[in-house]
């Protein structure tokens, strides 16, 4: 079982965490077609790459970033929200 | 009687059996004796026992082959459990066990005649015949199920317990052969903590067996032995594979009672190899066998494999084997060598100063069985051809009783292949090893290619020091690994054709020589595909033995190397492992309510909601459930009930955007409430699906209470979390579920029961309809909020938990003389379908916006956003697909009613759906909800529902069933 690294709560176990999807910017809703608004909705970007993902740790209620690569399913590296690491 | 064990050989050093504790078992009916350390491979060997088995196709008979469960000749029963494996099966008094796979037992098996008919079954042979026609497949599935599968279950076992274990290391070493001692050692000196594992029981690996004629080599046990174990930090556990690799290093380790997960920073594989066989006609018959399982039988439990033999060589392993089979009194007729050079090196001499014939460039052509075609009789010989084509115009038969083959090895490189190592085939030594492993996986020895014992124990002290430096524990030099030397281990072809096709490629399936090239004419040139239409390696032993040489065949048949053919995936177990190792406890998460405990002993029936559990309803003496659940429902109606609902999500949203964030996240205006109010609150996911429903009541000026609901509110909450994170808004997010207990006191006395317990102004002017209050109830802190969720006069009331017990029983004190009675799910959900409230989830679906359910009013107006606003202004520009409308049948209608979810048709069309249905109702008639196209939504229409093969009347009925004017919960 892979080990995650939440940035409240440590390294834990991944029977803890709850996937959330991809991070993504919803586009402003007043002034996006109905077609580029279906797409956001809808479709997900699944091409090989290092990803953004949300990830919740269940036993804390905690929602973080994580950084993976979905090539080796590799955490590269985790942070909160609002607290993105120097690059 | 026991039958004598006339193969034992005379006591050796080293051996495992114990001569002073002799144990009796039974094999197919027949008492035998073998001793204490045996398996029943060994056993019965000694016992001069040559049909072992049957194999799975064709029934072949099958004895010793590799006697390390490489094979699966050797598969048991013994009524309780099923496919135990001979070669790893300790013999204990008692034992009694029957060969899997024969009718009318292992001699005498009726299905050995299958054989016969082995010319017209073919590989994929039953892909092509036994579908057409369609309708004689049942027929066609009965008859193959009688003869397919290997092994019966008992379906009156009892279910057993298992233990697992957690550990962890910071080395993990598979294999205690001389490399992983020699590697474990090496990184246990430096101060990592290793844990050393293997399957035999005993450690030490090839030492035990492959080195155990050499005294110097032997010497080396005892003292890696010592060594490791005055190592603290070195743990060694034998009869124990580490079955699996999965994610960061957990690691699989099964004994034989208890599944280990063990957690590693690091692993060193030095899993050795597995010695592949010489494909040859007959070459599965009895008496024909690899020279690693000749070494174990005579090394490790003193049981001579055969009496007259001629060795197949294709390295130098098979000169030392001769050897030993001549020490341990064997006489050897001959040794066929594959090479045309023969063995050059020092052990070729000792062969021939020994007196043992050599022909160099020979191969075993065939095996001749003996009359009862169970065991070895003969061999033929033939010399090669410059192709390496057997010249049979020159064969030569030799009378012999065994075969025994070292032509190669293939290395146990399953746990690499898991952690992510990439193979490549080395020319040299005609091997795969390690091209390229991850950081933290190190291999060792003979999976290296190493077979040279110095090499073994350089190559594994390397491993043990780079692993030790990755860990921290090592800031020295680590020599360099050692280099191969000499010629081949392996042979790189040792596969010969046969007119008569015999010759088997994968015991386990019985495939022979002849399948491969079929399939590959079929077009099956790939590995992937090929091992999936011959089912080569798919059979119990997984191709320990047949895997390389199917790769070998194929890169022939391709004209193309084998590093260009590839391997195919190898994946968890390594060995078998039983279901009873892998099965876990029957454990679900589950929550009770506060007052559970009162609904138990009051006798309530529970349902499961979620992990929740609910009181269904309430039995009432001798009255059936259905009569039991509308008293229920009419005391509701008449005078007055309690339901704990206790298992509503109850979120505190508080902080000075609280009102804004609420009005993001659900459809409706919460700004505008007012400070003592509440309002029905609607969430939709971003598509502008219905996701969930509840209250909010507002308990201050940036201070509210929200209720989902139970099977929705974890993840809306989730949700919401996320949103708040998002926005950046300042709000302070509570899942306060279980922190408060509530429960719907309902029904029109409702008031009078309430009043003497409460400090709250309860006069329908001070305290109405959609209001929320904060007071005391029963002397603890509350919340009270008027709602109509069973349409009547109600009160939901909600208290910290550690109160409810108290407060629940004060109400029912309180209501005993106005008859109050505690009802459960199946009421409430009458009353709330004869008012038309949905559930969302039962009748709402994955694909529900709220037009479809008649929730447009929930939808606030002029709200500049909520979760799923976009999209509905996208979905409000088409026409409506179906409408969530009401269904009744006829007053005092008594026939077959529908269930829920089944279907509405118009003729051959599919029209709609029934999502709850009641048979009885306090309207009077039986009632449901249900989707219908929309043109039929008009009430009065009539609707046909197909139910049970029958077409059931209803027609669409306008909502609320029951006081459709909302009177009664004002």
């Amino acid at each position: 079982m892979k080990i995650i690294h939440c940035p409240i709560n440590g390294p834990r176990p991944a029977q803890e965490f709850v996937y959330g999807g991809e991070v993504r910017d919803m586009p402003d809703p007043g002034t996006v077609t109905d077609e580029d608004w279906a797409d956001y909705v809808f479709n997900r970007r699944g091409e090989p790459g290092v990803k953004r993902e949300w990830w919740y740790h269940l036993p804390s209620g905690t929602w973080f970033v994580a950084e993976r690569d979905n090539r080796t399913d590799q955490f590269l590296r985790t942070y909160l929200f609002d607290a993105p690491p120097d690059v | 009687m026991h039958l004598p064990m006339s193969k034992r050989l005379p006591p050796r050093e080293g051996e495992w059996i114990d001569r002073n504790r002799p144990v009796e078992f039974r094999f197919e009916g027949v008492a035998y004796q073998g001793f204490e350390g045996d398996v029943l491979t060994s056993a019965l060997w000694a016992s001069g026992v040559r049909l072992l088995g049957r194999s799975f196709k064709y029934h072949r008979p099958r004895g010793v082959y590799s006697l390390a469960n490489h094979d699966v000749n050797v598969m048991v029963e013994d009524g309780t459990r099923t496919n135990l494996r001979g070669d790893v099966l300790p013999i204990r008094s008692g034992l009694d066990v029957r060969a899997v796979n024969t009718a009318g037992g292992l001699a005498r098996d009726r299905l050995r005649f299958t054989e016969w008919f082995s010319a017209f079954l073919p590989v994929g042979f039953y892909y092509k015949a036994f579908h057409t026609p369609r309708r004689l497949f049942p027929f066609y599935e009965r008859q193959m199920r009688k003869v397919a599968g290997l092994g019966r279950i008992n379906r009156t076992a009892r279910a057993e317990a298992t233990p697992k274990s957690y550990a962890t290391c910071e080395l993990l070493v598979v294999g205690a052969g001389p490399a992983g001692l020699a590697a474990a050692i090496a990184a246990a000196e430096c101060g990592v903590q290793v844990v050393l594992v293997d399957e035999q029981p005993h450690p030490g690996g090839s030492l035990n067996w492959q080195h155990a004629h050499d005294a110097a080599a032997r010497r080396h046990l005892p003292a890696l032995l010592d060594r490791a174990g005055s190592l603290d930090t070195l743990e060694v556990r034998c009869g124990t594979q580490a079955g699996g690799w999965y994610a960061d290093h957990w690691i699989a380790l099964f004994d034989d009672r208890r599944l280990t997960k063990l957690r590693a920073r690091a692993l060193l594989v030095a899993g050795g190899c597995v010695e592949q066989p010489a494909v040859f006609h007959n070459n599965d018959l009895p008496g024909v066998m690899l020279g690693s399982a000749a070494q174990r039988l005579m090394h490790l439990y003193a049981v001579k494999p055969c009496d007259r033999c001629v060795v197949l060589a294709g390295n130098s392993d098979a000169y030392a084997v001769a050897l030993d089979l001549r020490e341990a009194g064997v006489e050897v007729v001959g040794i066929a060598d594959l090479r045309p050079g023969g063995e050059t090196g020092e052990l070729g001499q000792r062969v021939i100063a020994a007196g043992i014939k050599v022909s160099a460039g020979h191969t075993v052509f065939e095996a001749v069985p003996g009359p009862g075609k169970t065991n070895v009789a003969a061999v033929v010989l033939c010399p090669l051809d410059v192709d390496g084509k057997p010249r049979s115009d020159a064969a030569v038969r030799l009378d012999c009783d065994g075969i025994v083959m070292s032509v190669g090895w293939a290395p146990a490189g399953g746990l690499l292949y898991q952690a992510g190592a990439r193979f490549t085939y080395v020319g040299p030594i005609e091997q795969f090893v390690p091209r390229s492993l991850p950081e933290s996986v190190f291999a060792a020895g003979r999976v290296n290619g190493f077979f040279k014992l110095e090499d073994q124990l350089a190559d594994g002290r390397c491993a043990g020091l780079e692993a030790a430096k990755l860990l921290g524990r090592h800031d020295g030099p680590v020599p360099p690994r050692p280099v191969q030397t000499g010629p081949p281990p392996s042979h790189p072809y040792p596969i010969f054709d046969h007119p008569k096709k015999k010759n088997f490629v994968d015991l386990d399936e019985d495939l022979h020589l002849a399948d491969f090239v079929h399939a590959h004419q079929e077009g099956y040139d790939n590995i992937e595909l090929l091992k999936r239409y011959t089912t080569v390696g798919m059979g119990p032993s997984q191709g320990k033995l047949a895997n390389m040489n199917a790769v070998r065949i194929l890169a022939r048949l391709n004209g193309r190397s084998i590093n260009e053919t590839g391997t195919t995936t190898s994946r968890p177990f390594h060995q078998p492992v039983p279901m009873a190792q892998l099965a876990g406890r029957r454990f679900h998460p589950l929550r009770r309510t506060p007052v559970h405990d009162w609904h138990a002993r009051a006798g309530a029936v529970f349902l499961y909601a979620g992990p929740w559990l609910r009181p269904e309803y309430y039995p009432v003496g001798a009255t059936a459930p259905d009569d039991a659940i509308f008293d229920e429902a009419l005391a509701v109606r008449n005078g007055v009930g309690l339901i704990d609902i206790g298992t509503l999500g109850k979120f505190e949203v508080s902080g000075a955007d609280a009102a804004a964030f609420l009005e993001r996240i659900y459809t409706g205006k919460f700004a505008q409430l007012r400070t003592g109010r509440l309002s029905y609150a609607l969430a939709l996911d971003e598509s502008g699906i219905v996701i969930d429903d509840g209250l909010v009541a507002r308990l201050g000026e940036d201070r509210f209470y929200a209720t989902a609901t139970t099977t929705g509110a974890a993840a809306l909450f989730q949700e919401m979390q996320r949103w708040a994170i998002v926005w950046r808004m300042d709000v302070v997010l509570v899942n306060a579920t279980g922190h408060w207990a509530a429960m719907n006191l309902a029904g029109p006395r409702s008031r009078e029961v309430l009043a003497g317990l409460t400090d709250i102004d309860l006069s329908a002017s001070a305290f109405p309809y959609l209001a929320a209050r904060e007071g005391t109830v029963a002397g603890v802190p509350a919340r009270l909020l008027r709602v109509g969720f069973v349409g009547e006069l109600g009160y939901e009331i909600h208290v910290p938990a550690g109160y409810a017990m108290s407060v629940w029983t004060a109400l029912m004190e309180a209501g005993r003389g106005h008859g109050i009675r505690p009802f459960g799910v199946e009421a409430q959900r009458l009353l709330r379908l004869e008012k038309g409230h949905i559930i969302i989830g039962q009748d709402t679906d994955a694909l529900t916006n709220p037009y479809e359910a008649n929730m447009a009013w929930a939808l606030g107006k002029n709200k500049t956003f909520f979760v799923g606003q976009r999209s509905l202004a996208i979905v409000k520009k088409r026409p409506l697909e179906r409408r969530l409308v009401g269904i009744a049948f006829p007053p005092g209608y008594a026939g077959p009613l529908p269930l829920e979810c089944q279907l509405i048709v118009d003729g051959d069309e599919i029209v709609g759906r029934v999502t709850s249905i009641a048979g009885r109702s306090t309207v009077g008639r039986p009632i449901g909800l249900a989707f219908v196209r929309p043109d039929l939504a008009e009430p009065g229409t009539r609707v046909e529902i197909r139910s049970a093969g029958r077409l059931l009347r209803a027609a669409v009925a306008p909502v609320p069933f029951y006081d459709p004017k909302n009177e009664r919960q004002q």
